[in-house]
């Protein structure tokens, strides 16, 4: 029960914004926040991984550290939003912590305070965090709150417990974000 | 001490775990997330399940013993309940998991408190065994011998 859709999910619209922003970072001597080229990354990629049950966020971890993908994990959406920097005042633009770029967002649905939803949508409000592919989880299988999170911008939506082969899946998501001058 | 029969007993507990539905296939997976960089893995998410566990128990035997309970509280804790012990593998509580949230639903009392006893029965079990399972390991590596690949 899984969509995943790959580099076709943007349309041609979302990967010229992306081609846009980085021919002008170059121009004016900035890296891009949102990496420009794969070999960039340094072949690993750093995911944030949102969950409030502890148990679950362990084994995440443990999974996503095992298919060599670096990891922060956040304990509810507060957190992530204060480890992206958008709690405390940081503005757009003004946040220098290249060191903990990341690639990808990973989170529960069902959390106390803020859903993964509403956590995503936070996201996808600031420019320079837009980028970030979202992938939303939930031991519930729901359909209109999959199709809701799908149509409002996350890149998949996957059931838990989570399997080897959906975090293997994560890094397409990445990619299909850094489809530049194909 | 005589590894080997050590060994045969934890292989022997192990299959009827999953045989009589204690554990099912996410449990091999945490087996599997576990290496030499990680050797304690398992018994680390398990203990911590544990802990997590009698919390939430303990959560809903307060919320259960309220004048006036609160259904979707009571929900919530089974939910969370129900979550981690798919997360490990835990079979059998998380089926008897699924009526209770049932009765949650239905706002059904009495229901509800059948549930409760259901699941605090089977954490009971997963606990004994998994700790008697983990007493074979130490015993085992202690012995100078490692766990058989299932």
């Amino acid at each position: 029960m899984t969509e995943d859709l790959g580099c076709d999910g943007e349309g041609d619209a979302g990967k010229e914004r992306v081609i846009v922003e980085s021919e002008k970072q170059k121009k004016e001597g900035k890296l891009s926040k949102i990496v420009g080229s794969w070999e960039d990354l340094g072949g690993k990629l750093h995911v944030l991984a949102v969950d409030d049950s502890i148990v679950e966020r362990t084994f995440l971890e443990r999974m996503l550290r095992k298919s060599e993908y670096n990891v922060t994990t956040a304990e509810n959406g507060i957190r992530a939003l204060e480890y992206l920097g958008l709690i405390e005042g940081a503005e757009e633009g003004n946040n220098s912590r290249n060191d903990l770029k990341v690639n990808l967002i990973i989170t529960d649905y069902c959390m106390p305070g803020m859903t993964g939803y509403e956590l995503m949508k936070k996201i996808k409000e600031k420019t320079h965090l837009q980028e970030i592919p979202v992938v939303i989880m939930s031991s519930e299988n729901i359909p209109n709150r999959i199709e809701k999170c799908l149509e409002d911008g996350a890149k998949e939506f996957m059931l838990k417990p989570i399997q080897p082969s959906d975090v293997k899946r994560l890094k397409w998501h990445v990619k299909s974000m850094l489809c530049l001058g194909r | 001490m005589d590894v080997g029969k050590l060994q045969r007993q934890w292989v022997d507990l192990t299959s009827a775990l999953f045989r009589e539905g204690f554990l099912d296939g996410q449990f091999t997976q945490l087996q599997q997330l576990q290496d030499e960089n990680n050797p304690d893995f398992v018994v680390e998410v398990v203990t911590l399940f544990f802990d997590d566990s009698e919390r939430l128990l303990n959560d809903l035997c307060n919320a259960l013993n309220h004048q006036l309970v609160d259904f979707k509280k009571v929900d919530a804790f089974v939910h969370q309940l129900k979550g981690s012990s798919a997360s490990i593998g835990a079979h059998r509580l998380t089926n008897v998991c699924i009526p209770f949230r049932g009765c949650c639903e239905q706002r059904n009392l009495e229901g509800c408190l059948r549930c409760f006893q259901q699941v605090k029965q089977e954490y009971s079990l997963l606990k004994n065994k998994l700790q008697g399972l983990f007493g074979l390991e130490r015993q085992i590596v202690a012995g100078g011998g490692s766990l058989p690949m299932m």
